[in-house]
C-alpha cells in the first residue's frame, strides 16, 4: 500500500546475485555431468545385470525419487558426517547430493530410452554380425542418446531450479544471494522480483539453447 | 539411539499431520484450479489460451523455493499479509496448478479430434461432450501423471518448514536441535516420506498398466 | 446449368451461395444445393474438391463464411437476422441432433459399448429414460445386423461392424437428414457390402440422405440425384442415369468418371 518499490539497494549489491547465478549454473552443470555418468553406467548395468543388481539400482532410484530434495541435502550435509569420519564444505556436499539426485532420475531416462530403440535397428545390427556388446555400443546407445536428448534438456533445467535448495545450507548461489540482500537491506519484495526474473530469464535462455542443440542433432543425423 | 527415536515419534507424527493437511489442501485446490485452466487452455478463446499458457510457463520456470519466498515476502507489498501456513499453501497450489494444467492438456490432447465431432453430431452441448465423451477417455491419461504429481506436492511441502510451519521436516529439525542426534532422525524422516510417496507412485504405475491394457 | 432441386415445394435442406475458406485457401466457392424430404443425393468428385467440407458445414462442424444453409427453414449455425451472430451452444446442439452424421473413421466412443454409443445421444440429448433408450438402441443395432454385439466395446468389433454401429448411432436419433461421408473408404473391400446394404435399406424406407462416396456403382443404385463437385463448386448435377449416361456434357466429369471405368 504505502510501500514504494526501490531497487537502488538491490543494484548496489547486484554482484551478490550475479555471482550467485553463476554458481547456480556451475552447480547444475557439474551435477548433470556426474549424474549422466551415474545414470548411463547404472542403465547399462541394469539391462545386462542380474536380478540382485537390478533390485539394488531400483532401490537407489526409488529412494532418491521419493524423498524431498531438502531432506537429502540435510541428510548428506548434517547427517552423514556424524556417522562417518569425513568432512566436506557445503558446496561439495550439495554437489554430491544433487549428482546422486540427478543420477536417479537419469537412470530411468536412459533405461526407457534403451527400451525405445526400434527392434528393426537391433535386428539390423544382428544381421551384420555385431555381438551384443557391439550392438549396445554402436546401435543402442547412440540411438538412445538421440531419443533422450529432450529429456536431458528438461532434467538440466530442473536441476538449475533445484540449485535454489542449496541456500538452506548457506551455499552462496542465487537464492542465498537473495536472502543475504534481504537480511542486510530489507528490500524483500524487490529482491525476490529481481531474483525470480533472473531464474526465469536464465531458464528460458537455457531452454532455447538446448532446443537449438537438439534440432542440430536431429537434422544432422 | 532407540531412545532418541522413541522420544521423537510423537513430534514427528504431529508434523506429519501438518504435511498431510498441506498436501491435501494443495492437491484439492490445484486440481480444481488447474483443471479449469487446463480446459481453458485447450478449448478457450485465444486470450484465455495465452493467459493460461503464460501462467503455466512462468510458474514452471520458477524454483518452488523462490515461489514460496516470493509469495510470503512479496505479497505483503500488494497489501496481502498472509500467515506462513496460508502463504505456503498458496505457493504450492500455484506450483501444482501449473502441473495440473499440463496434465489436462496432455490427457485431452491424446484424444482424437473426431471424438468431439461425433459428440457434436449427436447434439451434445459443450459441457455434455466434455462430461460424457472427453472426460471418461481423458481420465485414463490424466490419472497416472496426476497421482504421480501428488508426490511433488508432498515433497514440495517439506520446503514450507523454511517459513516456520511445523510440518514433518520442521519437526525433525526441532527434535534434532534438542537431541543432537541428526542421522537417525533424518533417516527416519526419509523413510516416512518414502513410504507415502512410494505408495503414491506405485498406485500411479498400477493405474497406468491397467489403463494401457484397456486401451488396446 | 441448373443444379437446383427439380421437385416443387420447399426443400428440407437448402444451401445457397455457400462459401468457406481455410485461411488463404478457398474450399467452397458458392455452392447451391437442395435436398427434398425423402430424397437421396450423392456427392461425387475428385479428392480435395470440398465434399467433406460441405457435409461438415451442414452439421456446423465447420463455420462457413458466406451464404446460407437452411434445414426445414432454420438457418444452420447462425441466428436469423442481418447480423451473423453464432447460435448458442444449446441451440447448436439441438440443431445438430436433428441431423445425423456418419464418419469416415467411425469415431465411435471407445469407452462405451455398441449399445451405449447409440444410447448416449438418446439419454443426454433426447432425455429418454435409460430403458427406453436401451430398447431403441437394441432395435437399431438389430436392424444393422449387430444384435449379438450390443455389449461389445468398439475395439472388439471389426471395421464393418463399427461403422454399422456408427450408422445406428446416427439414425437412432431420428434425424431429419442423414449425412454420410465416405463411410466405407476406411474398410477392407470385403466389408464394404455389409455397410452399403444397411444404407440401401434406409434409403428404401424414405430416409433423407446426403451421401459423399467414391463408390460409383453405389451412387448409381441409391441416389435420386447425383452431384459432381470439383474445386469447391457443383460442376454438374442430375439423375444418375443422365449423369453417368453421358447426357450431361462436362469435361471434368467425363475425366473423373473415366477413371472409374464407368460408361460415359
Ligand atoms: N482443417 C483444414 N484446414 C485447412 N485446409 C483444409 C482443412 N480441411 C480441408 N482443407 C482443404 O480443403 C480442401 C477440400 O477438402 P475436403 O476434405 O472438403 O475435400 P474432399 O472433397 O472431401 O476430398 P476427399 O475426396 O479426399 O475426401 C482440400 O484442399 C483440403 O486440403
Ligand atoms: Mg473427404
Amino acid at each position: 500500500m504505502g510501500y514504494h518499490l526501490n531497487f537502488n539497494l538491490i543494484w548496489r549489491h547486484f554482484d551478490k546475485l550475479w555471482g550467485g547465478l553463476v554458481l547456480s549454473l556451475e552447480l547444475a552443470l557439474v551435477s548433470i555431468a556426474i549424474g549422466i555418468a551415474i545414470g548411463l553406467t547404472l542403465a547399462v548395468i541394469h539391462v545386462s545385470g542380474g536380478r540382485i543388481v537390478r533390485a539394488l539400482i531400483g532401490a537407489y532410484v526409488e529412494f532418491i525419487r521419493n524423498v524431498p530434495l531438502i531432506l537429502l541435502v540435510y541428510l548428506v550435509f548434517y547427517g552423514l558426517p556424524t556417522a562417518v569420519d569425513i568432512s566436506y564444505d557445503a558446496t561439495t556436499s550439495f554437489v554430491a547430493t544433487l549428482s546422486l539426485y540427478a543420477g536417479a532420475y537419469l537412470v530411468e531416462v536412459f533405461r526407457s530410452g534403451l527400451d525405445a530403440v526400434p527392434r528393426g535397428l537391433i535386428d539390423a545390427g544382428k544381421a551384420i554380425g555385431l555381438t551384443p556388446w557391439q550392438r549396445l555400443v554402436h546401435v543402442r546407445l547412440p540411438t538412445m542418446l538421440r531419443i533422450t536428448l529432450p529429456a536431458l534438456s528438461n532434467t538440466f533445467i530442473s536441476l538449475f531450479k533445484d540449485t535454489s535448495v542449496a541456500s538452506v545450507i548457506a551455499v552462496p548461489e542465487l537464492t542465498y544471494g537473495a536472502q543475504w540482500i534481504n537480511f542486510n537491506t530489507f528490500r524483500i519484495a524487490e529482491v525476490y522480483l529481481v531474483v525470480t526474473s533472473m531464474y526465469l530469464a536464465t531458464g528460458y535462455a537455457i531452454l532455447l539453447a538446448l532446443r537449438a542443440l537438439e534440432r542440430r542433432f536431429v537434422i544432422g543425423r | 539411539m532407540l531412545a532418541a527415536i522413541l522420544y521423537a515419534i510423537p513430534f514427528l507424527m504431529q508434523g506429519l499431520l501438518t504435511t498431510i493437511v498441506v498436501s491435501l489442501l494443495v492437491v484439492v485446490l490445484s486440481t480444481a484450479i488447474g483443471g479449469l485452466m487446463g480446459i481453458g487452455l485447450v478449448y478457450g478463446p485465444a486470450p484465455v489460451r495465452w493467459l493460461v499458457r503464460g501462467f503455466s510457463d512462468i510458474v514452471r520456470g520458477i524454483p518452488i523455493l523462490v515461489l514460496i519466498f516470493f509469495i510470503y515476502y512479496g505479497l505483503p507489498i500488494a497489501g496481502l499479509n498472509l500467515q506462513p501456513f496460508s502463504a505456503a499453501v498458496l505457493a504450492l497450489t500455484v506450483f501444482k496448478s501449473a502441473q495440473v494444467i499440463e496434465n489436462v492438456r496432455g490427457a485431452i490432447g491424446s484424444i482424437p479430434r473426431g471424438q468431439m465431432d461425433a459428440g457434436k453430431a449427436v447434439g451434445l452441448t459443450f459441457a455434455q461432450r466434455l462430461a460424457y465423451v472427453i472426460a471418461p477417455q481423458a481420465i485414463r491419461r490424466f490419472l497416472p501423471p496426476w497421482i504421480n504429481g501428488v508426490t511433488d506436492a508432498v515433497k514440495g511441502s517439506a520446503l514450507v518448514s523454511l517459513l516456520g510451519v511445523t510440518d514433518l521436516m520442521h519437526a525433525m529439525q526441532q527434535v534434532i536441535g534438542r537431541t543432537y542426534n541428526a542421522l537417525p532422525l533424518y533417516v527416519l524422516g526419509a523413510i516416512i516420506y518414502f513410504v507415502i510417496n512410494y505408495g503414491l507412485s506405485a498406485l500411479s504405475r498400477m493405474l497406468e498398466r491397467r489403463f494401457s491394457y484397456i486401451r488396446e | 446449368m441448373s443444379v437446383l432441386d427439380p421437385s416443387s415445394g420447399t426443400p428440407l435442406l437448402r444451401i445457397r451461395g455457400l462459401e468457406k475458406a481455410y485461411g488463404q485457401v478457398t474450399v467452397l466457392r458458392g455452392v447451391d444445393l437442395d435436398v427434398a424430404k425423402g430424397e437421396v443425393v450423392t456427392v461425387i468428385g475428385p479428392s480435395g474438391g470440398g465434399k467433406t467440407t460441405l457435409l461438415r458445414c451442414v452439421n456446423f462442424l465447420e463455420t462457413y463464411d458466406k451464404g446460407s444453409i437452411r434445414i426445414d427453414g432454420e438457418e444452420v449455425g447462425y441466428q436469423d437476422g442481418p447480423r451473423r451472430a453464432m447460435r448458442s451452444e444449446r441451440d447448436l446442439a439441438r440443431m445438430r441432433a436433428e441431423t445425423g452424421m456418419v464418419f469416415q473413421m467411425f469415431n465411435l466412443f471407445p469407452h462405451l459399448t455398441a449399445a451405449e454409443n447409440v444410447m448416449l445421444g438418446l439419454v443426454k440429448v433426447r432425455r429418454k429414460p435409460k430403458a427406453e433408450a436401451r430398447a431403441i438402441a437394441e432395435h437399431w443395432l438389430r436392424r444393422v445386423g449387430l444384435a449379438e454385439k450390443l455389449d461389445r466395446l468398439p475395439s472388439e468389433l471389426s471395421g464393418g461392424q463399427q461403422q454399422r454401429v456408427g450408422i445406428a448411432r446416427a439414425v437412432a436419433m431420428d434425424p431429419k437428414i442423414l449425412l454420410l461421408d465416405e463411410i466405407t473408404s476406411a474398410l477392407d473391400p470385403e466389408l464394404v457390402g455389409e455397410v452399403l446394404d444397411v444404407v440401401l435399406q434406409l434409403a428404401s424406407e424414405g430416409m433423407t440422405m446426403l451421401v459423399v462416396t467414391h463408390e460409383i456403382g453405389f451412387a448409381r443404385d441409391v441416389s435420386n440425384r447425383v452431384v459432381f463437385m470439383a474445386d469447391g463448386l457443383i460442376a454438374a448435377a442430375g439423375p444418375p442415369r443422365e449423369l453417368f449416361g453421358g447426357a450431361i456434357e462436362v469435361e471434368r466429369l467425363r475425366a473423373f468418371l473415366s477413371r472409374f471405368g464407368a460408361r460415359v
